[in-house]
């Protein structure tokens, strides 16, 4: 076997092994949308056309809460930015065309499928990881939002507490990485990360008795970033 | 439509139209240092707040209860870098257990 077709083969094993395990975040999501209030059309609506997992999640969060549309939707808007910033650094690398092709393309532009491309070894295997992970993703994503939210309807008692459990501490597992090391898609340090996350978690807390349900975490959201990014 | 229709669709929108844009927009626009530090601020702050209202308030008041004892548990679990699931169900098995004994 040639060191390309080695290459190849390692790339593509890597982008489907990430699939799988995405897919565990999605039965988490399934289940959160539907605690949350949502019905299980609703969650697989928006695992298949948002794709972008933190915004779902912060979208059911809100709308959990008792926020009102424009909070839950300004809270899944603000996340999807990061989608925009992966695009600009994925264009040199996947030169994606004008028309269906570049609209197929931006949809599965998140996170993983950012950080697989990023770190393949050249051109072809950025654009193989990409669509590999991207699609891989979005099947196992998809499936496993499903069986979430089919599960979590059946909930009562001790089991529905333990979902409320469950919330929490995913949104602490999304965030935890951020905190610890520079994640290849940003290039903001790990202690300044841990900064604005204690101020993030601070002002919504404060806030809270204050303000409609879903406004603190967006007021939080604004003053944080806005300050460590002026800082410097 | 009711609102949490309307609230799936606007936000689907708003997301695609974002990642559309990266692919779409002068590189420029995107890469001034202010703007890219505050999106790489954004994700930290967002969950951070997230995590909390999700774990210690309810309504317009503060709470506790079993959500935050597994809030606890999932920190030690990630501190021990305890793989998702894991982390995922101790937090829940916290939050019954705490509504069990209470």
């Amino acid at each position: 076997m040639t060191d390309a077709a080695a290459a190849r083969r390692a790339t593509i094993r890597d982008a489907l092994g990430l699939g799988v395990a995405v897919g565990l975040y999605g039965a988490a999501f399934g289940a959160a949308a539907v605690a949350a209030g949502l019905d299980a059309w609703q969650a697989c609506a928006l695992s298949l056309l948002m794709f972008t997992g933190a915004s779902q999640f912060a979208l059911v969060g809100v709308l959990g809460a008792g926020g009102g549309v424009l909070a839950a939707v300004g809270s899944a808007v603000l996340l999807g930015t990061r989608n925009t910033v992966y695009g600009v650094r994925l264009v040199p690398l996947l030169q994606p065309r004008r028309g269906l092709r570049r609209l197929g393309t931006a949809h599965l532009v998140i996170d993983e499928s950012t950080a697989l491309a990023l770190a393949a070894p050249d051109r072809e295997n950025a654009r193989l990881a990409f669509t590999v992970g991207g699609g891989s993703i979005f099947l196992g994503w998809n499936a496993t939002t499903l069986l979430g939210a089919l599960g979590a309807d059946a909930l009562t008692g001790p089991w529905l507490a333990a979902l409320d459990a469950v919330v929490p501490a995913a949104f602490l597992a999304l965030l935890w990485p951020r905190l610890q090391r520079t994640v290849p898609q940003t290039q903001a340090e790990p202690a300044a990360q841990r900064r604005v996350a204690l101020g993030g978690a601070v002002v919504a807390l404060v806030l809270t008795p204050f303000v409609p349900a879903g406004v603190q975490v967006i007021a939080a959201v604004v003053a944080v970033a806005l300050a460590g990014g002026w800082r410097r | 439509m009711s609102a949490t229709w309307l609230a799936v669709l606007a936000a689907c929108l708003g997301c695609y139209l974002l990642k559309l844009a990266g692919l779409s927009v002068p590189a420029a626009w995107v890469e001034h240092p202010v703007v890219r530090r505050v999106v790489d601020f954004v994700p930290a702050a967002l969950l951070a707040a997230l995590v909390a209202v999700q774990a210690a308030t309810s309504g317009s008041q503060l709470v506790v209860d079993g959500r935050l004892a597994g809030l606890a548990v999932a920190a030690l679990a990630l501190a021990l870098r305890a793989p998702f699931v894991v982390v995922l169900l101790l937090a829940g098995a916290t939050g019954a257990l705490v509504h069990v004994l209470a």
